[in-house]
């Protein structure tokens, strides 16, 4: 539920910003995350952006993951 | 897409389900509160993917299919009063009411129009001053913060023909509700990643502690999931019931604090009848007084005439979790996505329309 | 002439006659039109393919066309997944009183460069104006003749266990370029519609393999409807790779951002080829020729397996139905 997607500021204007996402632009409402800058990654649900992404938590997620991942594969060769 | 590409990965969806395999020895029932997970679940075959150790099961986490007949009629009725102009999400414009659905009135003459944001209602007052425009406003905390900023925004810019109807509900009540009825026994919680989002993880704490249950709090792509059930299963082979975070990139333990104070300033908390599981305490929210003259409810005169409950419908026991669509006598029968007669089967993340547009039957 | 299109102009008197003198004729200046007989008559033998269709997209102007070029090329490219050399068109305005002149004769002017692009002939016509309010801007009906080459037997039925589907390019540009453009969902984007005729195409797969089973455009309801149709009509199953569907990263932000499946949503200058295995890749390769096959790809195959579903293998490896859209594509929320 709640469809959000990451979306990149790219400018601000008061309250609302331009995002971009994929390619494609919006005007976004910045009034439930007013500290976001421009160059920050916003979860935009329904045109609001409801927080920032956490962008080394982000890089974090996909290392612990890329790590299970060669894991498994030692373990798959070690089977075989 | 950035932060999104990156967790469709298959080589590494691989490797977390090698580790699930691995791991998970213990028979796990695991509820998918969130709608939103459900689809992705079935979107993405992960099913399929997971040892027979575990059973996914679906909650009434789908803000379409728990909203009432009654509460539809209302705004079915306000659609009807000359000179509104009732904005909605598109996810309501096909659930069927009591008599009707919003398409049904649309297709008759009512002013519906579908909206993508608050933002775009708040357009459609500000260039339309001889009408009144009434936003239907459905969704747990996710959605219910972005309603209270556009409320604050037209007490702002002084717009005066914006209201709101509020149906917001409020996700750990319903848990609470769900758990304490005893009806579905289960080892894990998946939860909802936005909601959590903005609630933060705390409010999930009384699960793990009261009940015994871990939780784990999931993003929307496969591998979020995926990684949310590694969690998972590592606290239930390890007699663990904590509540944790995967989803670390879009969720803080405190949420976001702006969020919630918009939330707090605009609405109260207030029972709320959830279909399917009736009224639970605490889990509406209601606009406070202060900002009456926006809630439609007080606003207009609303006659939305009696209730009446489709029969053989059992869209409230699936919605706990009790039955699957499959027990249901009229699933694919009489009620299909053509021609629904319960919401579980309009609600494109309901599991009577997830189950068959994606195929239970599966391959 | 007046700027705004009046009821007058429809009712076959001398403004009607202005109109259809002064714009349609100019437009489609040919021969058989030029007559301005009750029909067009002209001599035909072979076999005949015959559609008809009608055209009431909102906005009547969109990113990448408008309702004149999209008359055109559904009507041509009906005819084209017959295998038909596509030669005649009838045309029917039903004109909603108040319509600015302009806006006709800008969709005149499309229908005139759709109708050269494909070289066919727009030979006989109509025009109804109708009260304010009964008739959203402008409705376009057409008919559509064209001429079956000899041998040339494609039908939707004929996919046989074996075959292999062919995209002929990226899906959902159109769907989402003019939904780009509707009140309360509008967002940016350099999106166009990929409305486009098809017939050249066609004829150039044809001439390379004579084992083109079926040949379908997957306009309204999208890929997904179309390979059900064909699954259906062939009582046979259908397994597409995720992997291999081209679609635009804007596509897919869209999708992503409203909630749709870019499955679902409408192409106008698309087709699938349902191909004998042993002609596929021949058939791919002329199609990566043509400028509407650049990005042309091998989906999938035809199976005995689930006969007349489809199935998808993910991203993930695993494998989902893929079922018909039903209905309208709502943007959702959750």
């Amino acid at each position: 539920m709640c469809l959000a997607i990451p979306a990149l500021i790219k400018s601000i204007e008061g309250k609302e910003a331009e995002v971009e996402i994929g390619g494609i632009g919006r005007r976004a409402s910045l009034w439930l995350t007013p500290e976001a800058k421009v160059g920050d990654y916003v979860l935009l649900h329904t045109g609001y952006a409801i927080n920032i992404v956490d962008q080394e938590e982000a890089e974090e997620t996909l290392r612990l993951l890329e790590e299970m991942a060669k894991l498994a594969e030692e373990e798959e060769s070690e089977i075989h | 897409m950035k932060f999104i590409d990156e967790y469709r990965r298959s080589e590494l969806a691989q490797g977390v389900v090698h580790r699930i395999h691995r791991n998970s020895t213990k028979s796990a029932r695991l509820m998918e509160f969130c709608g939103g997970h459900t689809v992705t679940i079935l979107k993405h075959g992960i099913r399929q993917l997971l040892p027979p150790t575990i059973e996914m099961l679906s909650g009434p986490g789908c803000p379409v299919c728990v909203t009432d007949n009654a509460d539809l009629d209302k705004a079915i009725a306000l659609a009807q009063i000359p000179g509104v102009i009732l904005t909605t999400f598109g996810d309501m414009l096909k659930v069927p009411g009591s008599r009707s659905s919003l398409q049904k009135v649309k297709a008759d003459g009512a002013d519906v129009r579908i909206v993508y944001s608050t933002m775009d209602a708040l357009q459609i007052a500000r260039g339309n001053p001889d009408k009144r425009v009434v936003f239907l406003g459905i969704g747990f905390e996710t959605t219910a913060p972005t309603i209270a900023a556009s409320v604050l925004q037209a007490e702002q810019e002084g717009i005066s023909n914006y209201y709101a109807l509020s149906l917001h509900k409020l996700c750990p009540p319903v848990i609470k509700a769900l758990l304490d009825s005893g009806e579905v026994r289960l080892d894990g919680l998946i939860c909802p990643g936005h909601v959590s989002a903005i609630i933060g993880s705390r409010p999930w704490e009384f699960i793990a502690r009261d009940y015994g249950l871990p939780c784990v709090v999931s993003g929307f792509e496969p591998l979020d999931v995926l990684q949310c059930v590694d969690m998972l299963v590592a606290q239930i082979e390890n007699g663990r019931s904590e509540v944790e975070i995967a989803y670390r990139r879009g969720v803080r333990p405190e949420g976001n604090r702006q969020a919630l104070e918009i939330m707090e300033q605009v609405f109260e908390t207030c029972p709320a009848q959830w279909r399917g599981m009736g009224l639970v305490a605490h889990s509406g929210l209601r606009f406070k007084a202060e900002f009456e003259r926006f809630d439609a409810e007080i606003a207009f005169e609303i006659n939305p005439g009696p209730v009446v409950e489709p029969k053989g419908c059992i869209c409230g026991d699936i919605l706990r979790g009790v039955n699957t669509p499959q027990d249901c006598q009229l699933f694919a029968k009489v009620c299909t996505p053509e021609s629904p007669v319960g919401p579980c089967m309009v609600s494109s993340e309901g599991s009577c329309a997830a189950y068959y547009l994606y195929g239970a039957a599966g391959e | 002439m007046s700027d705004k299109i009046l009821l007058a102009h429809g009712s076959g008197g001398k403004l009607a006659h202005e109109l259809v003198e002064k714009s349609f004729l100019q437009a489609f200046s040919n021969p058989l039109l030029a007559k301005l007989d009750d029909s067009a008559t002209f001599d035909f033998s072979g076999r005949l393919a015959f559609t008809t269709d009608s055209y009431v997209v909102n906005p009547i102007f969109f990113p990448g066309g408008d309702i004149g070029k999209l008359a055109v090329c559904g009507t041509v490219n009906d005819l084209a997944m017959a295998g038909a050399v596509p030669l005649y068109l009838s045309l029917s305005f039903i004109i909603e009183e108040g319509l600015p002149q302009q806006d006709l004769m800008q969709i005149v002017s499309s229908v005139k460069e759709a109708a050269e692009e494909a070289e066919v002939q727009v030979i006989t016509g109509d025009t109804k104006v109708v009260d304010r309010g009964t008739a959203d801007k402008l409705f376009i009906n057409t008919a559509g003749v064209g001429m079956v080459p000899e041998g040339v037997d494609i039908s939707g039925s004929k996919a046989e266990p074996g075959d292999k589907v062919i995209l002929s390019g990226t899906i959902g540009d159109h769907g989402i370029a003019v939904l780009s453009q509707r009140e309360g969902l509008s967002f940016s984007t350099k999106l166009q519609s990929d409305c486009a005729p098809l017939n050249k195409l066609v004829a150039d797969i044809i001439k390379v393999s004579p084992q083109i089973h079926c040949l379908r455009d997957p306009t309204r309801g999208g890929l997904a409807t179309t390979l059900n149709e064909l699954a259906t009509q062939s009582k046979a199953g259908i397994k597409i790779e995720e992997e291999k569907i081209p679609v635009r990263e804007e596509v897919y932000a869209a999708c992503e951002m409203l909630g749709f499946d870019p499955l679902h949503v409408a192409n106008e200058g698309k087709l699938v080829a349902i191909v004998a295995p042993e002609d596929a890749d021949a058939v791919l390769g002329r199609m990566q020729q043509n400028i509407y096959g650049r990005d042309a790809a091998i989906i999938g195959e035809v199976r005995q397996e689930h006969p007349g579903r489809v199935v998808m293998r993910t991203k993930l490896g695993a494998s989902r139905i893929v079922d018909m859209l039903v209905g309208d594509l709502l943007p959702r929320i959750c």
